[in-house]
């Protein structure tokens, strides 16, 4: 066995301009984090433990899409989905449209845990968190002024495809594709960046598990569901690896990546960085994403085909990096 | 190579008892269904069109569990869902683009079918345990009216596969089981198309619809030899069934449970309607 290891997401798809404070913020909510899963791993707690409680962390705070922070419904309301993954017996669990759920990860932990299924959503969803007494706050908890003031632009944008504020300075590095303003899931970054969350995790005794959280996409339709949720496209683990993916939803689903990493390893014999890049390179066409995974001989990749990634790794043996861009 | 079309309506512990007058009804749906198909797929519709119009067909029979005739939830109503997946075939060297759908469960809907569903016969299945597989011998009445899937091909190898349900007896109000999940229930790309059926969390753990197109691609093996491994090896006994047809027209339809409702037509003239096993 190699050790344990650990990677954390806040999202793939950055706007190039996003101001150095944010930078900064990003950086040390992705450090905090990753520390609180060392210790815990450190402390010879279960890799599905550790990834739930650092994916709680991340929901608890308003920076990144999830938990509290999400983006908005084009209702002004927050909509929130997750999933978790246990590698050792393959089981899962996976939420979709909470509205009151304080941490989605760990309603998505207790279906996998407490229910007869593997995914609960809406108001069946909710009534199960309820009885199983997880703590229920207001809507209003998860709206950020923020992201009141980016539902706006996000309406805007819709009406108006292209957003003239937006500086076209220092894009000639970005994906060929594009001759504008930077975009993902075909609006303009700065109002559309992705920002789900995720953990993934291999712990001492070598078992991975991988979890993921999001409020989804800035202005989408009431009852829109993601990647995030759904096993296979956001999240997957198995006895190999764990792995959790951001970035278009669409693409994420159509490619199956979660799983395509997994199944790349074991159809085709890869190993785990090879396995990143070639799904990143060959499962999403034009889409644009992002994942973190480890695999269970204590190893940490991660891969995006967009404009940076904030993310954090480290293993065992000391190895530990934060960073934001390629 | 030529078209190919294969449909099911649900895989599960269908005892061999199962008398005619619950039998004929299924069998005349699914002859019915297999012929409307294959019209279509004569008449040089696109398979996506196709997969729609047969699973539409079994929604609206109250034999099967989807649409009309859904099984209830713990609470007596009916919460359906469903998917559609098209897996493009484009010439010249263009990439694979396989647009989906998510259809979450309607409220809207479930709103007109509650009434209806009032006039449904309650399913006498075991609401599946988690930990528990429980094979309790039912004493009338097939075990699991299943969920209901098409998949068909054409002959650019144009592929689509769509499968629809109303769940499980029983279940909790608001759980989405493999049907809706890409990659699970349902998958479609330029190797094959699948619609997978049985114990939804089982399938959905194994990823099973993905896993056949994923094991033809990487392992290199026939249509016929992955979707054998993924419903001997990745999914457990009693747990699973798929329809899956490949760009060059092959066509299976392997199951690990008791039986499956399932018929499959191709151009060359091959056709089979069955519930059990074929020895």
């Amino acid at each position: 066995m190699g050790g344990w290891a650990i990677a954390v997401h806040g999202g793939a798809g950055v706007d190039p301009n996003l101001p150095h404070e944010r930078q900064e913020e990003a950086k040390q909510l992705l450090t905090r984090c990753l520390n609180l899963g060392i210790s815990a791993l450190r402390s010879s707690l279960s890799a599905i433990d550790v990834v739930e409680l650092v994916v709680r962390e991340l929901e608890s705070d308003p920076l990144f899409n999830s938990g509290r922070g999400s983006a908005l419904t084009g209702k002004g309301t927050v909509e929130m989905e997750a999933s978790i993954m246990d590698g050792s017996g393959r089981r899962c669990g996976a939420v979709s449209g909470l509205t009151m759920v304080k941490n989605p990860v760990s309603l998505a932990r207790l279906v996998m845990d407490k229910s007869p299924h593997s995914y609960l959503a809406f108001s069946g969803a909710e009534e199960f968190g309820r009885q199983q007494g997880l703590e229920m706050v207001d809507n209003s908890y998860f709206i950020t002024e923020d992201n009141v003031e980016m539902l706006k632009l996000a309406k805007e944008a819709n009406t108006i495809m292209y957003d003239y504020r937006i500086p076209t300075v220092g894009l000639d590095t970005c994906s060929a594709v594009v001759e504008s303003p930077l975009q993902m899931n075909g609006l303009p970054i700065s109002v559309y960046a992705p920002e789900t969350v995720g953990c993934v995790v291999v712990d001492s005794e070598g078992r991975c598990a991988a979890a993921t959280s999001t409020g989804g996409l800035m202005n989408k339709m009431t009852g829109r569901i993601g990647d995030s949720p759904l096993i296979g496209a956001g999240t997957y683990a198995c006895d190999l690896c764990g792995v959790s993916c951001t970035g278009e939803g669409e693409a994420i689903i159509r490619g199956t990546l979660s799983r395509d990493v997994a199944a790349v390893m074991e159809y085709k014999g890869l190993g785990l960085q090879e396995a990143v890049d070639y799904v990143i390179q060959e499962r999403l066409d034009e889409g644009k994403a992002g994942l973190i995974a480890v695999s269970r001989n204590g190893e940490v990749a991660y891969g995006f085909n967009c404009v940076g990634m904030f993310r954090g790794c480290a293993t065992e043996n000391g190895f530990m990096e934060v960073g934001i861009w390629e | 190579m030529g078209w190919a079309i294969a449909l099911h309506g649900g895989a599960g512990n269908i005892p061999l008892t199962l008398p005619p007058e619950r039998r004929e009804p299924e069998e005349a749906a699914l002859r019915h269904c297999l012929q409307m198909g294959t019209a279509a797929l004569k008449a040089k519709q696109p398979p996506l069109d196709v997969v729609e119009l047969v699973v539409r067909e079994l929604e609206n029979n109250p034999h099967f569990n989807a649409g009309r005739g859904s099984v209830l939830t713990s609470n007596g109503t009916v919460e359906m869902e469903a998917c559609i997946m098209d897996g493009i075939c484009k010439e010249q060297g263009v990439e694979t683009i396989d647009p989906s759908h998510f259809i979450t469960p309607n409220n809207i809907e479930r709103l007109e079918r509650v009434k209806e569903a009032n006039r449904v016969q309650i399913d006498y299945t075991e609401p599946i345990q988690k930990e528990v597989e429980k094979q309790t011998p039912v004493a009338d009445g097939d075990s699991q009216i299943g969920t209901v899937g098409c998949v068909a091909v054409d002959i650019q190898g144009n592929l689509a596969a769509a499968t629809s349900t109303g769940g499980f007896v029983n279940k909790m109000v608001g759980r989405i089981g493999d049907t809706p999940i890409i990659g699970a229930g349902t998958y479609a790309n330029r190797f094959c198309a699948v619609s997978a059926t049985g114990k939804g969390e089982a399938i959905m753990r194994a990823t099973v619809a993905r896993d056949v197109a994923a094991i033809m691609e990487y392992k290199g093996l026939s249509l016929k030899d992955a979707a054998d491994y993924v419903i001997q090896e990745c999914a457990p006994r009693g747990t699973a069934g798929l329809v899956a047809v490949s760009a060059t027209g092959e066509v299976t339809m392997p199951f690990n449970t008791t039986g499956m409702f399932r018929a499959c037509a191709t151009e060359d003239g091959y056709s089979e309607i069955g519930i059990w096993p074929s020895v």
